[in-house]
C-alpha cells in the first residue's frame, strides 16, 4: 500500500528534521503524489449509500480530480481535509452534480447513489439533487422571507398537499435545524436579515426540509464565529441520526469533532482514508502526517 | 478684417510666443536646462497661453455683445416711422436688415438696403478695432510673460493649472447643457402659459393648436389641452413595452441562463444591432411595411384599422426597445450571485424554476429600473411616432385608432413656417418641458433603482 | 428510489408523496414539461426579435436595390446652332440659359417621326426627365464645339419608365390607373426592342441633391450635409468628453459637487433627443443667432446630445487603466498632469475612441433634433461649407418617406441602405480598434 521508495529514503529522523524537503523529495506541498498513486486505508465501508469508483474532473486542461475511489457510508459523517486547492470541493460537488453549472467541467468514473449511477444519463439530475442535498461554504438564503426560504423546496417537489402540512414541515425542518426558537416570530421577515450563522442554518433548515438522504456540507463554518460554529457542529452530529454526511472543512478540529471517517486529499489525488481518530492520531502516509502536523498547509 | 484671418493671427502670435519663451528659457540658464524649474517647453506654453488666451476671451466677448450693440445703433440711423412701431414689427424689421446683411434676402425697401448698408459699414469697423486690440493684447501678454522668465520661475506648475481649469471648464459643458435645456424650455413656457392657462394646458381635454390659429384673427384662443396627447403617448408607449418587455427579458433569460455558448456569442450582438438601427429606419419601416400588414389583416377580420394606428407605431417602437430591455436586464440577471443559483439548484429545483423563483425576484428591482428606462425612452422616442402615428388627437384607448403623441405634436408645431410669439409655437416648448420633466423623473428614479441594485451584490 | 430508501423516522411525508411516489412522479413529468416550455419560450423571444431584424432589413433590401440602377434613354441630340445660339452669342451666360429643353424635345420627337399630334408629341415628351437638359447643358458648357453637331446622349429617363423598366408598373391594370399610357407604353417597348433603354448604375443617386423628380433626387447633398455635421459634433465632443472624464475621474474631488455633474451626466444621456433639438432652436438659433438649418448648428447639438456617451465610455476607457500605472510614473517624480498625459492617456486611448465612434454612430442616425432646428428644408445644392443651408442623410429619409410615389420608396429605402452601411462601418472600426488594442490587466 505504501510506497516504498518514499518511505525508506528517511532512515535518519534527525536528518529529517534538518532538511524536510530533501527528505521526502517525491512528496511535498506543491507537487502532487506520483503518477498512479493508490489511496492509503480502507475506502470501503460495510453499507455504503454512495461510492465513487476511479472518478476524474477535468476543468478544461486541468486534471482536477485523479482516481479518486470512496464509499460514504449510512448514516456516518465524513470529512474531507486538505490544502487549499486539492480537490475537495471540487469531489463534493461531483456527488450532486453541481458540476453540472460549470461549462468546461468535465466528470469521467462512476459515482452511485444506493447502487444507481448517477451520471447516468436516464438520470434526472433535479432528482438526485433531491436525494443529495448541499449546503455552501457562503450562507446563501433567496432573497425572500424565512419561511419562504425552507418552504421553497417542499413546495417545487410537491412534497406537502395542504398549507397546514407545509407549515407543519417548515416548522419541523426550523426546529430540526435548531432555528425554530430564534425565529417562530418572524418568519415573514426576510432570510437575508438573520445573523451569519442563523442564515447558515436556514440553509441547513432548507436542505433538510426536503427529507434527502446525504448532505454536502462545503466548509460551512468557514464564514462563521466561533459560537456560530459550535452550534452547527452540534447539529451536524443530531443529523447524522437520519443522514449521511459529507463535510469538507479546512479546520482539522472541526473534521475531528464531527465525523467518523476521514479524507484526506493532496493536489487532486485522495491519499488516505480511515477512522478519525486513526488519521488524527496515526496517519500511515507521509503526507498526510505532514500536513496533520501543521508542516503545511 | 475677416474674422478666421484674425483669429489665424492671433493663434500664429501664440505659436511665435511659444518658440520666444522657449528660447529665453534657455537664454536664461544658457542652455543648462538643469537649472530651470520646468522644461523649457513649459516657459514656451505659458508664454503663449499668455499670449492668446486673453486675446480669445475678448475676442469671443466682443463677438458675442457686437450683434445686439450693432443692431441698436442701426435702429436709432431707422426713418421715424419704422422705428416707431410695437416690438414684434420692429423684429421683423430688424430680421429682414439681417437678411438683407446676409445676402439671402435683397429687400426692395430703401431704407433696409441703406440700414443693411450702414451695418455692413459698421460691421467693418468694429472687425478692425477687434483686431487692433487682439493684436494689443497678444504683444502686451506675451512680452509680460516672456520678461518673467526665469530659472526659478515654476512655469510647469502654472501651465498645469491652467490646464486643469481647461478641464473643469470641459466637465461643466455638461451641467450648462442640462442648466441651457431647463432654461431655453422653461423661458418660452413661461410665455405659452400666459397667453394659455397653466390648468387648461395640463387638464384640457382637448388638443386643436391649427383651430387656434383661424381663432385668433377673430379674437379667441385655440384648444390646448394636452390630456389627448398624453393618454396617447401612453398608448403607444404602453404598446411598445407589451411588445419589448417580454421579448426582451425573456431573450435575456435565455441568452445568460440557456443557451449555448456560440448561440451567446451571435445572438447577442445580432440583438444589439436592433439598437443601432436609426429610428428613422423603424419609422419608415412601421409605416411602409407593418401599418399596411396590420390594417389589411384587420380588413380580412373584419376590424377597422386605422392606416396610421397606434398599434403600428407602438409594436414597431417595441422591437426597437427590445435590445434596451433584453442587454440591461442582462446585466441585471448577471449580477444575482451564482451561489444563489447553486442553493437552487442543490435543493432539486430545475432551471426554470430557479430562474422564476430566485433569479428573478432576485433581479426584480434593477430589472424595474431598466424598465423604467425603457419607458423614458419610449415616451421620448420621435421618429417612429412622426412617420408611423397621426395627428388627430383623440381621446381613445383603441390601439386601432390614430393616435397622436407628445413629441409628434412638438415636431409638427416647429417645422415648417413659424413666427416666435404665437401660442402654437411656444406650445410646443411646453410639450417639450412636460416631457423632459417626465423622463427626468423616470430617469432619476430607475437609474437610483439600478445604483441600488448593484450595490446590493457588489 | 423505493420508500425504503426514504429517511425513517423524520418528518411523516405520504407514501405517494415521497420522492418516487405516485404524486411525486406525476410532478415530476409536469415539472419536466414545464421546464421544457420555458425554455422555449425564451428561444422564441429570442427567434422572434431575430426575425424582426431579418424582416427590417429584408423588406428594406427588397425595396431599395433597384434604386441603384436607374433607366437611360439613348436620344440622337442635335445640337442645332439656330436653337442654342440663336443670335450668335456664345459667352457662357447664353450659353448656360440656352434652350436646352427643346433640344430634348426634338430628338425624342426624331425617334418617332410617325408621331404627329400634339397630344401624342406632349406624351412623347413624358418619357424624358427634365433632367435631360441638365445633361446636354453640361456637354455643351464643358465643350462649346459641339454646337451644330449631332450626338448620340443617354439621358435619365423619367420615374413612370424607370418603374415601368423595373417592373414594378402593373401592364394588366386599366389605363386610366397607370402613370403611363397605352401609347407610351409601346414607345418604351420599341426603343427597349433597338437598344436605346438601358438600366445603369446610379451614380446621380450619390452626387445629386435632393429634387422633385425622382429620377434626379439624390442623397449627395445629404451626405456632405451629414459629413459636416459629423465633423463638428467629433471635433466638438472628442476633445471636451476626453478632457472632461479626465477632470471626473482623475482630479475632481468627491464632493456633493462632483455628484451632482456624475448624475448629471448620467441623465443627459437619457434625456430624449428631441429635446436636445429644442435646445439648439431657443439657444443656438434664436438667442445666438446661427444661421438656421446649417451643420454647424447640428453638429453643435449633436455634440451635446453624443457628450454624455463620450464622457461615460472615456471614464470607463480611464479607469481600466491599472493604478500601478500612475503610481509608477508619480514615483518617478512625474507630475500629476505629465502622468495623465504621458501613461494613462496613451493606454486609455483605445477606449476613448470606441467610446466616441460609437457615440458618432448613433448621432449620424439621429434625426429629431434636427427636425427642430431646421434642417428638414428642401435643399437642393449641396452644401459647401459649415454654415450653407443643408440636410443630413437621416433627415433627407424622412423627407423622402413622406413623398407618396413608388419611386421615392425605392430611393428611401435606398438611402437607408447607404446610412446603415456607414453605420456599419463605424461599428466595425470601433470593433477593430477594441479588437487590435485590447488589454488585459
Amino acid at each position: 500500500m505504501n510506497q516504498p521508495n518514499t518511505l525508506t529514503r528517511i532512515e535518519d529522523p534527525a536528518m529529517a528534521e534538518i532538511q524536510p524537503q530533501q527528505a521526502q523529495p517525491t512528496f511535498s506541498a506543491t507537487e502532487p503524489a506520483p503518477e498512479g498513486h493508490r489511496t492509503v486505508g480502507k475506502i470501503t465501508v460495510d453499507n455504503p449509500k454512495m461510492s465513487a469508483r476511479d472518478v476524474n474532473v477535468y476543468y478544461g486542461e486541468k486534471h482536477a480530480i485523479k482516481h479518486v475511489e470512496l464509499d460514504i457510508g449510512t448514516n456516518e459523517v465524513i470529512a474531507l481535509i486538505g490544502p487549499s486547492g486539492c480537490g475537495k470541493s471540487t469531489f463534493l460537488r461531483t456527488l450532486n452534480r453541481m458540476n453540472d453549472t460549470i461549462d468546461i467541467c468535465r466528470v469521467t468514473g462512476n459515482i452511485s447513489l444506493d447502487g444507481q449511477d448517477i451520471y447516468d444519463r436516464r438520470l434526472d439530475v433535479v432528482q438526485l439533487r433531491a436525494r443529495v442535498g448541499m449546503v455552501f461554504q457562503k450562507p446563501n438564503p433567496f432573497p425572500k422571507s424565512i419561511f419562504d426560504n425552507v418552504a421553497y423546496g417542499p413546495k417545487i417537489h410537491g412534497m406537502t398537499s395542504s398549507r397546514a402540512e407545509l407549515e407543519d414541515l417548515v416548522r419541523w425542518s426550523l426546529e430540526k435545524a435548531g432555528l425554530w426558537h430564534e425565529v417562530k416570530d418572524r418568519l415573514e421577515q426576510p432570510g437575508t436579515g438573520l445573523s451569519g450563522g442563523q442564515q447558515q442554518r436556514l440553509c441547513i433548515a432548507r436542505a433538510i426540509a426536503v427529507s434527502p438522504e446525504v448532505i454536502l456540507m462545503d466548509e460551512p463554518c468557514s464564514a462563521l464565529d466561533p459560537i456560530a460554529t459550535a452550534k452547527i457542529e452540534e447539529l451536524i452530529d443530531e443529523l447524522r441520526e437520519n443522514y449521511s454526511i459529507v463535510i469538507v472543512t479546512h479546520s482539522m478540529q472541526q473534521a475531528a469533532r464531527v465525523s467518523q471517517r476521514t479524507a484526506y486529499f493532496h493536489l487532486g489525488d485522495l491519499i488516505e482514508v480511515g477512522e478519525t481518530e486513526q488519521i488524527f492520531t496515526n496517519p500511515e502516509h507521509k503526507l498526510t502526517e505532514g500536513y496533520i502536523t501543521g508542516r503545511f498547509g | 478684417m475677416n474674422l478666421s484671418v484674425v483669429l489665424t493671427a492671433v493663434l500664429g502670435l501664440a505659436a511665435l510666443a511659444y518658440h520666444f519663451g522657449r528660447r529665453r528659457a534657455f537664454a536664461v540658464v544658457s542652455g543648462r536646462v538643469r537649472d530651470l524649474h520646468s522644461l523649457p517647453s513649459y516657459y514656451g506654453m505659458h508664454t503663449a497661453l499668455w499670449c492668446g488666451v486673453p486675446a480669445l476671451i475678448v475676442m469671443s466677448l466682443w463677438l458675442a455683445f457686437e450683434p445686439s450693440i450693432m443692431t441698436n445703433l442701426v435702429v436709432e440711423r431707422l426713418p421715424e416711422a419704422m422705428r416707431h412701431v410695437p416690438e414684434s414689427q420692429l423684429n421683423l424689421v430688424i430680421n429682414d436688415i439681417r437678411n438683407a446683411v446676409n445676402g439671402t434676402m435683397t429687400g426692395n425697401d430703401p431704407a433696409i438696403r441703406e440700414a443693411a448698408d450702414y451695418y455692413l459699414q459698421l460691421r467693418t469697423v468694429s472687425h478692425a478695432a477687434m483686431a487692433v486690440v487682439l493684436f494689443a493684447l497678444c504683444a502686451a501678454g506675451g512680452s509680460w510673460a516672456w520678461k518673467r522668465i526665469a530659472p526659478d520661475f515654476r512655469a510647469r506648475n502654472r501651465v498645469e493649472k491652467s490646464m486643469s481649469v481647461l478641464l473643469i471648464l470641459c466637465s461643466m459643458v455638461a451641467v450648462f447643457t442640462t442648466i441651457g435645456i431647463v432654461l431655453s424650455v422653461l423661458f418660452e413656457s413661461l410665455r405659452f402659459f400666459q397667453q394659455i392657462p397653466l390648468t387648461d394646458f395640463l387638464f384640457g381635454l382637448e388638443w386643436s393648436p391649427q383651430t387656434a390659429m383661424r381663432a385668433d384673427q377673430v379674437g379667441a384662443s385655440g384648444a390646448f389641452g394636452m390630456i389627448p396627447l398624453l393618454t396617447g403617448t401612453l398608448l403607444v408607449s404602453g404598446i411598445a413595452m407589451l411588445v419589448a418587455v417580454p421579448l426582451g427579458l425573456m431573450s435575456a433569460l435565455y441568452l445568460s441562463e440557456y443557451a449555448p455558448s456560440r448561440v451567446r456569442t451571435f445572438g447577442k450582438p445580432l440583438l444589439e444591432v436592433l439598437a443601432g438601427i436609426p429610428t428613422v429606419v423603424y419609422g419608415f419601416f412601421a409605416a411602409i411595411t407593418v401599418a399596411p400588414f396590420l390594417r389589411d389583416l384587420g380588413a380580412s377580420v373584419g376590424l377597422q384599422v386605422a392606416s396610421e394606428s397606434a398599434l403600428a407605431a407602438g409594436a414597431v417602437m417595441g422591437i426597437m426597445i427590445i435590445p434596451f430591455v433584453s442587454s440591461l436586464s442582462d446585466d441585471v440577471i448577471n449580477a444575482v450571485p451564482q451561489a444563489m443559483r447553486d442553493g437552487s439548484y442543490a435543493l432539486g429545483a430545475t432551471k426554470s424554476e430557479t430562474i422564476k423563483n430566485v433569479v428573478l425576484p432576485a433581479a426584480l428591482p434593477g430589472i424595474v429600473g431598466s424598465v423604467l428606462l425603457a419607458i423614458s425612452r419610449a415616451i421620448g422616442e420621435t421618429m417612429i411616432v412622426v412617420m408611423a402615428a397621426g395627428l388627430s388627437a383623440k381621446l381613445t384607448a383603441n390601439p386601432l385608432e390614430a393616435v397622436t403623441t407628445v413629441t409628434v405634436q412638438i415636431v409638427t408645431l416647429l417645422v415648417g413656417d413659424q413666427e416666435f410669439d404665437s401660442p402654437k409655437t411656444l406650445a410646443a416648448f411646453a410639450l417639450g418641458l412636460v416631457l423632459f420633466l417626465i423622463t427626468l423623473v423616470l430617469n432619476i428614479i430607475a437609474l437610483h433603482v439600478v445604483r441600488k441594485y448593484r450595490e446590493q451584490y457588489e | 428510489m423505493n420508500n425504503a430508501t426514504s429517511p425513517k423516522g423524520i418528518y411523516a411525508i405520504a407514501p405517494e408523496r415521497r420522492l418516487g411516489g405516485a404524486a411525486h412522479t406525476a410532478l415530476v413529468q409536469r415539472r419536466k414539461a414545464a421546464e421544457k416550455r420555458f425554455r422555449y419560450y425564451g428561444l422564441g423571444a429570442l427567434v422572434v426579435s431575430l426575425m424582426f431584424l431579418v424582416l427590417l432589413f429584408a423588406s428594406i433590401i427588397a425595396k431599395g436595390w433597384t434604386a441603384f440602377e436607374q433607366t437611360y434613354l439613348r436620344l440622337d441630340v442635335d445640337f442645332a446652332t439656330d436653337v442654342l445660339v440663336p443670335d450668335g452669342d456664345r459667352s457662357e451666360q447664353a450659353l448656360s440659359s440656352a434652350n436646352y429643353p427643346a433640344l430634348v424635345k426634338n430628338a425624342i420627337w426624331a425617334a418617332f417621326p410617325d408621331v404627329t399630334s400634339r397630344g401624342e408629341k406632349r406624351q412623347l415628351q413624358d418619357l424624358v426627365s427634365s433632367g435631360a437638359s441638365f445633361e446636354l447643358r453640361n456637354i455643351v458648357m464643358n465643350d462649346p464645339s459641339v454646337i451644330g453637331t449631332q450626338r448620340s446622349v443617354w439621358v435619365p429617363a423619367t420615374a413612370f419608365v424607370d418603374s415601368l423598366i423595373k417592373g414594378q408598373m402593373d401592364r394588366s391594370l386599366p389605363e386610366s390607373e397607370r402613370k403611363l399610357s397605352d401609347l407610351q407604353i409601346s414607345w418604351v417597348d420599341h426603343l427597349l426592342s433597338n437598344g436605346h433603354i438601358e438600366k445603369r448604375f446610379n451614380t446621380m443617386l450619390f452626387t445629386d441633391g435632393d429634387s422633385r423628380d425622382p429620377e434626379l433626387a439624390g442623397i449627395g447633398g445629404a451626405i456632405m450635409g451629414s459629413l459636416y455635421t459629423m465633423l463638428v459634433t467629433l471635433l466638438l465632443s472628442f476633445p471636451i468628453g476626453v478632457a472632461a472624464a479626465i477632470y471626473l475621474e482623475e482630479f475632481a474631488p468627491r464632493n456633493r459637487w462632483t455628484d451632482l455633474i456624475e448624475v448629471n451626466i448620467n441623465n443627459l444621456a437619457a434625456v430624449p433627443s428631441i429635446v436636445y433639438g429644442l435646445l439648439g432652436l431657443a439657444v443656438f438659433i434664436n438667442f445666438l443667432g446661427l444661421p438656421r438649418s446649417s451643420p454647424l448648428v447640428g453638429g453643435l447639438v449633436l455634440t451635446l446630445m453624443t457628450l454624455p456617451v463620450v464622457i461615460i465610455a472615456s471614464r470607463a476607457a480611464l479607469t481600466s487603466v491599472p493604478p500601478s500605472i500612475r503610481e509608477a510614473a508619480l514615483g518617478m517624480g512625474a507630475s500629476k498632469m505629465q502622468t495623465i498625459t504621458h501613461h494613462v492617456l496613451p493606454l486609455a486611448m483605445p477606449g476613448m475612441l470606441t467610446g466616441a465612434i460609437i457615440g458618432m454612430a448613433r448621432a449620424l442616425g439621429e434625426t429629431a433634433p434636427l427636425l427642430m432646428i431646421g434642417m428638414v428644408a428642401f435643399i437642393v445644392d449641396v452644401p459647401k461649407s459649415l454654415t450653407d443651408p443643408a440636410t443630413a442623410l437621416p433627415v433627407q429619409i424622412y423627407l423622402w418617406a413622406s413623398s407618396p410615389e413608388r419611386a421615392f420608396v425605392e430611393r428611401t429605402s435606398a438611402a437607408i441602405l447607404v446610412l446603415l452601411a456607414f453605420m456599419v462601418l463605424m461599428n466595425a472600426l470601433a470593433v477593430v480598434l477594441r479588437k487590435r488594442f485590447e488589454r488585459r490587466w
